[in-house]
């Protein structure tokens, strides 16, 4: 293998050796990468610290419910070249220049290799992923209106996440290399919390962490706290100074880990109880 | 290379295709397995595995084929006593003698295989017995990069079966049934139409160019009403007593089908194995909360499509006798099976989901009331598969 392109984690990237793997193969087989996992894991950060860590440009595109596959190869704005026949500005017969590029054109056509982020996917209709095929296989599409084809200088790498919103088509993932960010262990989120805030107090660590996991195990909940939760919470102890003793009892700023009224209610009533029945 | 793996892969319900495997093949050439089983493990994983719910699957595949690894089930017993005593670690950044080398794997297993026979008693710290803290190739609690762990913890994760440890186990589909599958289950219910009330705000393209080409070229817009969901469904659960056991997955129906959004109206109401003349809006069955049956009757039309929830199991007289309300200090003049006659007749559609397994409803507790019930309602299991067929039935005209 080749060292050119080797992912090996960046400074502010907790990467596990599974995830990094993934990545690596995906590189050298030039093939996408579907990252799936729950909210919180880092998947989008995932595009981030490999763009960062091979020093390659990043371009994202977010996919909305309205989203569609043409919209990521180019747009041919019609209304302004309607405008300018109306009012005699700019060469109409010229149609190239009413062609925008999409997210993935962008990608394709960029001087550097890119990495290129497909941003939860899963949320734009269900036949968008199979509308993409043709594109992320060869690397090239075709602009009717110009007669001219598109193809990559240098290959993107590209990378999708997915929140498991909808099931994706099947040809679409047999083209693809998969990766399931599992939720961080105790020990990996520690990590996590190094990264980010340097060495803290131990026992601030260790009681926000175990508050942390307690509220997690709760299966009642909506909406579970994630890590992006988590790393405010102690971000919100420590700025306050409150006392961390008794963390898991107390759960000062709780609003900052669960965002729901509702979960809220439930979590003390399980603390009391040890269930909840208010779901129902 | 390896093919019957991929057939076994196969004949195991993972779906492979050879293109997957080609890939596969391809990132081997490459030399991307890092000539490591464990590297080979992850690099399979990711090439044919395409979800997390066929992690588990593929992880006991991947077991069977470069199998006998998961030796310790048939490990003699007297291993494991040695092994239980004198329990030590090592620490972890203590690696014994550095002359680690890549083993084959046959010749590991061998070797696995020859010490059981040759040990006759316990070694803890060595390099060469199966015992504790050591750095021999088998054993646990010690450093070996190649080596096979017996039993315990799992603390370098390089021991050649973490696919034994069967991770993904909780992502199984057949076995969990997650909110948002219900969640995904229930968006079929759906019935678009464009004739509900509402303002006529999205623009009917096809309307406007006719109407322009008409008006000889002048720009003319048409407007229609969005297409809205008429669906309404009316929720009906059991909520006490014999369905206890089932409260999560119930509670997770629950809150799917309140999350559903997507209803022209939903109404949710509970009731105590049978349903008699009040229906009650709390999962506690209480009076003070309870509206009357027929109340809803007339309250609701008859296109609500209505989701009783329930084990149907229950004392035959809860269905046949009137005053057979399990609920102490309330009389019912008429018969459980009576009211749910009524409701057969009252709505267009209706649907029973039970959440014992099919299989066990002719033999189970109740199995005669379950009987009974399912004269009256076509009866679903409450399992994925069970609820897409259920709301299949809902849907169908």
């Amino acid at each position: 293998m080749s060292n050119v392109n080797l992912f090996t984690g960046s400074s502010g990237y907790v990467v596990t050796p599974e995830l990094m793997d993934a990545v690596n193969v995906s590189i050298a087989l030039k093939k996408p990468l579907l990252i799936k996992g729950e909210p919180g894991t880092g998947k989008t950060m995932l595009a981030q610290a490999i763009a960062e860590s091979l020093d390659k440009p990043l371009i994202v595109w977010s996919i909305k419910s309205t989203t569609k596959a043409q919209d990521g190869l180019y747009l041919y704005d019609t209304v302004q070249r309607l405008y300018d026949s109306q009012f005699g500005e700019g060469d109409v017969s010229d149609i190239g220049q009413y062609i925008r590029l999409g997210k993935l054109g962008e990608a394709f056509t960029s001087e550097d290799q890119a990495v290129l982020l497909i941003d939860e996917i899963d949320k734009a209709d269900l036949e968008f992923p199979n509308d993409l095929l043709w594109e992320l296989d060869r690397m090239e599409f075709y602009i009717n209106e110009t007669k001219e084809t598109i193809t990559t200088k240098h290959r993107p790498i590209v990378i999708i996440t997915s929140n498991a919103e909808k099931e994706l088509p099947d040809a679409f993932l047999r083209r693809c290399i998969f990766h399931y960010i599992e939720f961080p262990d105790e020990e990996k989120m520690r990590e996590i919390i190094r990264v980010h805030y340097g060495d803290l107090d131990g026992k601030l660590v260790e009681n926000a962490l175990e508050a942390f996991y307690q509220i997690r195990e709760m299966s009642d909940l909506q909406k579970k706290p994630s890590t992006s939760e988590l790393l405010d919470w102690i971000q919100a102890l420590m700025v306050s100074g409150v006392s961390v003793d008794d963390l898991s009892e107390k759960m000062p700023f709780v609003g900052v880990l669960l965002k729901k009224n509702e979960d809220i209610e439930v979590m003390q009533e399980i603390k009391e109880k040890g269930y909840s029945l208010r779901r129902w | 290379m390896f093919l019957e793996f991929f057939y076994l892969l196969r004949a195991k319900g993972l779906n492979v295709t050879i293109n997957e495997w080609m890939t596969l093949m391809e990132a081997l050439d490459k030399g991307m397995a890092k000539a490591s089983l464990t590297g080979f493990y992850r690099l399979c994983r990711s090439v044919l595995i395409k979800t997390e719910a066929d992690f588990d699957k593929f992880d006991q595949v991947f077991m069977e084929y470069f199998g006998a690894i998961e030796t310790p089930e048939d490990l003699p017993q007297e291993f494991w006593d040695w092994l239980a005593h004198g329990e030590r670690e090592r620490d972890l950044d203590d690696h014994g003698d550095q002359e680690l080398f890549a083993r084959e794997l046959e010749e590991l297993l061998r070797m696995f295989e020859e010490r059981i026979q040759e040990q006759k008693e316990e070694h803890h710290g060595g390099n060469y017995w199966i015992g504790t803290g050591g750095t021999s190739t088998m054993g646990r609690g010690g450093y070996n990069p190649t080596g096979i762990r017996v039993g315990g913890k799992s603390r370098h994760k390089t021991a050649l079966q973490v696919a034994g440890e069967r991770n993904f186990k909780d992502f199984r589909e057949d076995t969990i049934l997650g909110i948002r599958q219900f969640q995904m289950a229930f968006r079929k219910l759906r019935q678009y139409s464009t004739r509900v009330d509402g303002v006529e705000k999205e623009l009917d393209l096809d309307k406007t160019v006719d109407e322009t080409c008409d008006n000889a070229g002048m720009l003319t817009l048409a407007y229609e009403r969005p297409r809205k969901n008429t669906v309404k469904v009316l929720l009906l659960i059991d909520s006490e007593g014999s369905m206890l056991p089932y409260s999560r997955l119930c509670n997770r129906l629950f809150q799917a089908v309140s999350k559903s959004n997507h209803f022209k109206d939903l109404k949710i109401y509970y009731f105590h194995n049978a349903i008699y003349d009040q229906l009650y809006t709390t999962p506690h069955c209480k009076m003070r909360d309870s509206v009357e049956t027929t109340w809803v009757f007339h309250k609701l039309d008859s296109e609500y499509k209505v989701i009783f929830v329930g084990d149907a199991a229950m004392a035959p007289s809860e269905l046949h006798r009137p005053g057979g309300n399990a609920i102490i200090g309330v009389y019912n003049r008429e018969t459980g099976i009576e009211w749910f006659n009524k409701f057969k007749k009252r709505f267009k559609k209706q649907i029973w989901l039970n959440p014992i397994e099919e299989k066990y409803w002719d033999n189970t507790y109740g199995s005669a009331t379950i009987g009974e019930i399912r004269k009256v309602f076509p009866m679903f299991e409450l399992s994925l598969t069970g609820l897409e067929a259920g709301l299949k039935k809902l849907m169908v005209r």
